[in-house]
């Protein structure tokens, strides 16, 4: 017989951690299962507009959070899921582990994959000089020349952290102007190691065993020993999709405003949803986790109420 | 940490370059947050391949020049040695299955 949960979240990022929190103060029976620890937000070096902190990085603030949860009686365990299966009544989840769990109601917050540019030379050079996580990497490249591609937040922080360690910072983006916050875009726009180039496309990553130079669209190499791919991610949707929950257009589940999807019992909640108006922040992740976690509670009641 | 040897520029050549067994690096940092997520699963796969293979892993905060000429400059990554020579690399944050299964696939 597989261990009975109340309560199965999948994906221990902000929004599934928070709904982990919330249910497990609601005495509901929790699990959630995670394949990578405190998600992408674990990714951010400093993170300044998480309410009641002014700084703080990504590692320590879902350190916090993880602990929090277990503190409230949620268990944690670290793997990925293989398939969630519809049952009569409730659902069973399997890991890739072959551990089965059974619950009554699931919460995906699954949050989104690394966007790939998809040119040559990019796989190659992973860890060569392509990098994917600046605070984990931009040390490498001090006194060098590096690349960040994209204009959103996080590129535009990455090309802040960036100015610390390397000796210049091309950012290259797609559209004319930055996209990132105000006080983000503020400090590359005028600081003296960065150089934007917009309008402009990466088509190629070239080098001789490490990365050494890159090929925009307009044709122009530019000698480079780091390109930091930061144009956001992509959800990750399969097991959503295998479930038979409705996506939208850009592949984000469908929510309703209480975190409800098309199948009855399965939420979603973070990154991957439609809700939030599609701003995906740790505090809005947070929220959409709460708000799932209080539907739940009271459909239970309602339940019980009939039994 | 019992069964993760802690690698530094003196013993690199000892532990890794004249092991027996497949021996498979870790390269991280402290200020690495998937480095830091990672570690406790690579710890669990070090019990997992006792007897099988050797887990190691590498500051490259304070052992930059070993990192440097293995051409590490993405952490974490995890390189996998066999007879001193590398046989393949795992670049990037991976949950314990995936890393179990390309370990495996290198390895054989």
């Amino acid at each position: 017989m597989a261990d009975k949960y109340d309560v199965i979240i999948i994906g221990g990022g902000p929004a599934g951690l928070s709904a982990g929190i919330y249910c497990g103060r609601f005495k509901l029976k929790t699990l959630v299962l995670d394949e990578k620890p405190g998600g992408t937000a674990t990714e951010a070096h400093n993170i300044e507009n998480y309410p009641g902190f002014e700084s703080i990085s990504g590692v320590d603030l879902m350190e916090r959070v993880r602990k929090h949860a277990e503190k409230e009686g949620v268990n944690i365990i670290r793997e990925s899921v293989f398939e969630i299966k519809k049952e009569k009544v409730g659902f069973i989840v399997k890991t890739d582990d072959a551990k089965e769990f059974a619950c009554d109601f699931v919460i995906i917050s699954t949050g989104n994959k690394r966007q790939k540019l998809g040119i040559p030379g990019e796989k190659e050079f992973n860890g060569k000089g392509v990098s994917y996580c600046a605070a984990c990497d931009a040390p490498f490249f001090k006194d060098k020349v590096v690349a960040v591609v994209g204009g959103g937040n996080a590129a535009v922080m990455a090309a802040v952290l960036l100015t610390n360690f390397a000796k210049k910072v091309y950012i290259i983006y797609r559209r004319d102007k930055l996209r990132a916050e105000a006080v983000w875009n503020e400090r590359v726009e005028n600081h003296k190691k960065v150089e934007i180039i917009y309008k402009a496309q990466v088509k190629e990553a070239k080098g001789e065993n490490v990365l050494k130079s890159i090929v925009l669209d307009n044709g122009k190499e530019i000698e480079t020993s780091g390109l930091f791919i930061e144009i956001g991610g992509l959800p990750s949707i399969d097991l959503a999709k295998s479930l038979g929950v409705k996506l939208d257009k850009d592949s984000k589940i469908i929510v309703t405003d209480t975190q409800r999807t098309n199948i009855k019992n399965v939420y979603g909640a973070g990154d991957i949803t439609t809700a939030s108006a599609g701003f995906m922040q740790i505090v809005t992740a947070m929220s959409e986790g709460s708000i799932a976690s209080w539907d739940i509670l009271k459909s239970k009641k309602r339940d019980a109420e009939y039994e | 940490m019992g069964n993760v040897v802690n690698l530094t520029d003196q013993n690199f050549e000892k532990e890794v370059t004249k092991a027996d067994t497949p021996v498979i690096v870790d390269f991280w940092a402290e200020w690495c947050g998937p480095c830091k997520m990672m570690a406790p699963v690579f710890e669990e796969l070090a019990g997992d391949y006792k007897g099988k293979g050797k887990f190691a892993k590498l500051d490259t905060d304070k052992f930059p020049q070993v990192s440097g000429s293995h051409g590490v400059q993405g952490i974490p990554t995890l390189i996998v040695f066999k007879g001193g020579k590398e046989i393949g690399r795992i670049v990037g944050f991976a949950p314990k299955d995936q890393l179990k299964h390309k370990i495996d696939e290198i390895v054989s």
